[in-house]
């Protein structure tokens, strides 16, 4: 058995398993978004840029990750 | 920010026209084009860019963590030369107009938003109820509102007295090309409120954002009038006259129509 840790998180709408110890921070690095182009919301809250280090991923969580796209 | 860095038109440079003012923050163009649905990025930016519009709409959705769909509009567009106008079009409650508007505040760019609280999938028409709602509750928290509505005189007069910047009536349904089907009370609601009226979708054409510049109001938002046409660049560049055209024909005060013939050339001095 591995002895990393996993847990499931809703991400962006889907179901994906992660490697526990992540903050919202590295959690970004690791699917290689920008963090300065785009905003976060964790289970409905938004969070500062300042402060993504801040927020660990928990079992559950909904994380959304929006960025501005064309629109009328 | 006072004002855009984009230049002066030659309208407002040669004082045929004032800015438009919206929260303090003034634009020499009219003009406001979205940047939705367009076959490619760099016709949108081109189109864009002929049509002089300074403030352009973007809508906030969801990072496609696969990397099938586009690129963020922001690779494309600057924010620098662009005034950004986030929406909230998708949203079909109060509740999820005020989400997406504080995501698109958190992006960083102003306190802007135009909000648009959908309340039929037909006919794109607006929830006047939900829009007046969501509208006080975002002006409360700061945002500077610019809601999108219909072609009621009523409902345009609860937004504005619940704090909204601008009240944008539709001239026809979202993407319909229909022009304005009712001039009158576009200007009636131009007639009765303070704030600025921006027409809000339904242009189809040149024709269109000229009789709409000539009931008086003092902008026009349009979309697919740009991105559906087959050719978005030159259709730009008319939207960009027509818009002036009609603003300024507003402005000279057309002459008296009569269902009379009146010669142009002087009656006397014929010859015998």
């Amino acid at each position: 058995m591995s002895s990393t840790e996993h847990i499931q998180v809703r991400l962006n709408g889907k179901d994906r398993d992660i490697t526990f110890g992540h903050t919202v921070q590295s959690l970004l690095e690791a699917i290689e978004i920008n963090p300065l182009a785009v905003v976060v919301e964790l289970n409905k809250q938004i969070l500062g840029r300042d402060r993504y280090s801040d927020f660990d991923i928990r079992e559950g969580d909904t994380i959304e990750v929006v960025h501005f796209v064309g629109g009328g | 920010m006072t004002t855009t860095d984009l230049g002066a038109t030659a309208e407002v440079s040669q004082g045929l026209d004032s800015p438009l003012e919206i929260a303090g923050v003034k634009f020499t163009s009219r003009l406001i084009v979205g940047t939705g649905k367009y076959t490619t990025n760099q016709i949108m930016v081109d189109a864009i860019r002929a049509s002089g519009a300074e403030m352009v709409t973007v809508a906030v959705r969801r990072v496609d963590l696969d990397r099938t769909r586009e690129e963020a509009i922001l690779h494309h567009l600057s924010s620098e030369e662009f005034f950004l106008l986030a929406n909230t079009a998708g949203c079909h409650t109060a509740e999820d107009a005020i989400r997406y508007a504080r995501l698109a505040r958190a992006a960083g760019f102003n306190e802007f938003v135009k909000l648009e609280v959908i309340g039929d999938d037909e006919t794109l028409l607006p929830d006047v109820q939900a829009t007046i709602e969501a509208a006080q509750i975002l002006t409360d928290e700061g945002f500077k509102v610019m809601a999108y509505t219909n072609d009621d005189l009523i409902t345009a007069l609860r937004l504005e007295d619940v704090g909204c910047v601008a009240v944008m009536p539709l001239a026809s349904p979202i993407g319909s090309g229909l022009g304005v089907v009712n001039p009158y009370f576009i200007r009636e609601i131009k007639r009765r409120l303070e704030v600025p009226i921006i027409v809000d979708a339904g242009v189809g054409t040149a024709s269109d954002a000229c009789l709409t510049m000539e009931q008086g109001v003092d902008g026009v938002l349009m979309n697919t009038a740009l991105a559906a046409a087959k050719d978005p660049v030159r259709m730009a560049h008319a939207m960009k006259a027509a818009t002036i055209s009609g603003r300024l024909a507003f402005l000279a005060g057309r002459m008296k129509s009569r269902e009379i013939a009146v010669p142009s050339s002087p009656k006397v001095g014929m010859l015998d």
